[in-house]
């Protein structure tokens, strides 16, 4: 018997979603409903999870607010940083280059994700360590120089490590930029600063925002390069959590950290998608 | 002569099909059955198992695969290789970086181990759990109480039961690099001392609650299994004073202190010697104050899937001929007199890795309790996030 037309566009519909919906079924709802169990629980006598019903993990949270103004500091930061630096190389690949070297160009950007992360923050342990730039600085004069574990060795880190993240998203709206609208802001006066911040920013903003909260919310859960270029001395979440899961097996106390850290990113990625929502709105420009 | 392919069979089908019932009556057993068919020496085969003619020593019960938990860089990867050549039994090695990862993954259940490598300090944790059994010393005829240091069985023993045989042992001192520190130092109070003086910025503490905030109560006269609160909060005073002046709280010491951004460290026995070999200027000091003394363990958890392959190869593992050769792809100490005896003299005569008796009077072995104690946890949190 054939199928009526709208049942099978449904059934279709339905197989194509279905690997996706059991996935993140499997791997994100069962687990995440785990944490929420385990987060109102208590620790077992020798670590682990007892089962109970009680907010005192909550109550407890206090105890490491440190951590949570660290990374509620570090992220934003972090992601601002990481913006200045995108900006201008994501504009020059979608603007000024020559398009026949685009393709290279944009490949070198993605190039170091070939390596882990892990690798590539050991090698800026050595690049910083006494044996690396300080060693050539005092070559040339420049003694007593200390970069390896200190904040801006945290925030070279997290700006290279996250780079590519924050220009692809500016590069994809920047590269959609009617070059027409350039031309008429020009027709009609303005300079080319004036072009660049009420036409060429504002109608990229949507890739700016996208990039902003993709790299905030992976720096709140950030954990490597603290303890590596930082010297583990700076206490983010991400470290909370590792200690609180294997070191002191405080598993609930950890649960609701986490559960805590999800309604955080909640909360920003909300705000961030209203502003982008607003800020392309505002200005409803049609850009195909 | 006919050739026909039931010639080169070692048993003819009608033949076979009557050995089969009588296994199935129960009148022959099985290895009876699988020696006259022929299938004993296919199963041999198939499974890659290279010492069924030679090796009669091992029953045919073993299995072919088993697996086996521990630490980076534990073993001679030779040794494994050499087991399955002798045995049929092919070794699968998980590492693992912290103790409470392994109890993580055996008291989820199904962790698949058949032999694990815990330090001494969680053996009551795990027979509290009644995740490990009572070894049958029976099976390791191999093991010989008789030739180990007391010291060190004791800690795998519970009510006069054996729980768990030692692997090896090991300190935690400091290393020292000399070239940068001029003063001489003894105890972990010149530690804590030196760290806020000569080596501002310089020194490393352990990422690891249990010998950072031991050090710290023995450098203060207090016993470093404390969990005392009023003990505690004086180590906490001291560690929160000290951590300005810190150049890291990391575990992974090594690179730091061989680039000498890093010129004193909290420091384990095996890193210790291997710094002190590459640069002989860093040198290995034992708190005269006190400090820790560790032992690493096998031990079989209770749900362990092929037993006989953990028993077979934990018995192969205390061989002396085996064992000495362990130590010198390690490092560590070794708890037996045989094996010492074997090693070659360069190595024991290290004073790093086997200091003398005296040195090792007043360190003390890490107690379960102080590993589980919420408070110390607490406290490492407060430190780290200051």
């Amino acid at each position: 018997m054939p199928l009526k037309p709208q049942t099978r566009h449904k059934l279709v519909t339905a197989l194509l979603l279905g690997p996706a919906g059991l996935w993140l079924f499997f791997f994100l709802v069962l687990p995440f409903i785990a944490i929420l169990v385990f987060s109102v629980g208590k620790r077992g006598p020798v670590g682990g999870y007892a089962p109970a019903f009680t907010f005192e993990q909550f109550a407890n949270l206090g105890t490491r607010a440190a951590a949570f103004v660290n990374t509620l500091e570090l992220a934003p930061v972090g992601a601002f940083s990481c913006l200045l630096v995108a900006y201008p190389v994501a504009y020059y690949l979608a603007v000024k280059v020559n398009p026949q070297r685009r393709l290279l160009l944009l490949s070198l950007v993605v190039a170091p994700f070939w390596t882990s992360l892990l690798m590539r923050t050991y090698a800026w342990m050595y690049l910083l360590g006494g044996r690396g730039i300080p060693h050539l600085l005092e070559l040339v004069g420049i003694e007593n120089v200390r970069l390896i574990n200190t904040p801006g060795a945290v925030l070279l880190g997290i700006v290279y490590g996250y780079l590519p993240l924050m220009i692809m998203p500016i590069y994809v709206s920047l590269e959609k930029l009617d070059r027409k609208l350039l031309e008429a802001s020009y027709d009609l006066g303005a300079k080319p600063i004036g072009t660049f911040f009420r036409v060429t920013l504002p109608l990229s903003l949507p890739g700016v925002m996208t990039g902003f909260a993709l790299v905030t919310i992976l720096l709140l859960g950030e954990y490597l390069i603290p303890q590596l270029l930082g010297g583990g001395k700076v206490f983010f979440i991400g470290n909370a959590l590792v200690d609180l899961f294997l070191q002191s097996r405080n598993w609930p106390f950890g649960s609701a950290i986490a559960v805590t850290l999800v309604a955080v990113v909640v909360v920003i990625l909300t705000i961030a998608m209203r502003l982008t929502w607003r800020i392309a709105g505002t200005r409803k420009v049609d850009l195909v | 002569m006919s050739k026909d392919y039931k010639d080169n069979l070692p048993i003819t089908p009608r033949a076979f099909m009557e050995e089969f019932m009588r296994l199935k009556r129960g009148s022959v057993t099985r290895r009876h059955f699988l020696g006259v068919t022929g299938l004993g020496v296919a199963t041999g085969v198939m499974s890659g198992f290279p010492g069924t003619f030679s090796k009669s020593a091992y029953a045919a019960d073993l299995g072919t695969r088993m697996s086996i938990a521990t630490w980076p860089n534990y073993h001679d990867p030779a040794t494994f290789e050499n087991f399955t050549a002798a045995t049929g039994v092919a070794v699968d090695v998980n590492v693992f970086g912290s103790n409470e990862e392994m109890l993580a993954k055996l008291q989820a259940g199904a962790s698949g181990w058949s032999l694990f490598v815990p330090t001494n300090y969680t053996i009551s944790t795990y027979h509290k759990l009644d995740l490990i059994e009572e070894l049958d010393l029976s099976k390791l005829p191999n093991f010989s109480s008789a030739t180990e240091n007391p010291r060190f069985t004791k800690e795998g023993q519970i009510g006069g039961k054996t729980y768990a045989v030692p692997k090896n042992w090991g300190t935690t001192g400091f290393s020292v690099n000399t070239s940068k520190i001029k003063t001489k130092l003894t105890s972990w109070k010149d530690f804590f001392e030196i760290i806020q003086t000569e080596a501002d910025g310089r020194g490393m503490v352990h990422d690891y609650q249990l010998t950072t905030i031991g050090s710290a109560l023995v450098s203060l006269g207090l016993d470093f299994n404390s969990i005392k609160p009023e003990d505690l909060a004086k180590a906490e005073e001291l560690l929160i004073k000290v951590k300005p002046h810190l150049f890291a709280i990391n575990s992974d010491y090594q690179p730091s202190m061989r680039s000498t951004d890093a010129w004193i460290t909290m420091c384990w026995t095996n890193d210790g010697d291997q710094m002190n070999r590459d640069m002989p200027e860093i040198a290995y000091v034992l708190g005269k104050d006190g400090g820790e003394i560790w032992t690493d363990y096998y031990a079989i958890p209770k749900d362990a899937p092929n037993k006989a392959a953990g028993y077979a190869l934990l018995n192969f593992l205390m061989d002396p001929k085996v064992a000495v050769k362990e130590h010198i792809a390690n490092g560590a100490p070794t708890t037996d007199s045989r094996v010492m005896s074997l090693l070659p003299p360069e190595v024991t005569a290290d004073k790093i890795v086997y200091p003398d008796e005296a040195a090792l009077t007043p360190l003390e072995f890490g107690a379960a309790v102080t590993l589980t104690d919420p408070g110390r946890a607490e406290l490492m949190a407060r430190f780290k996030s200051a």
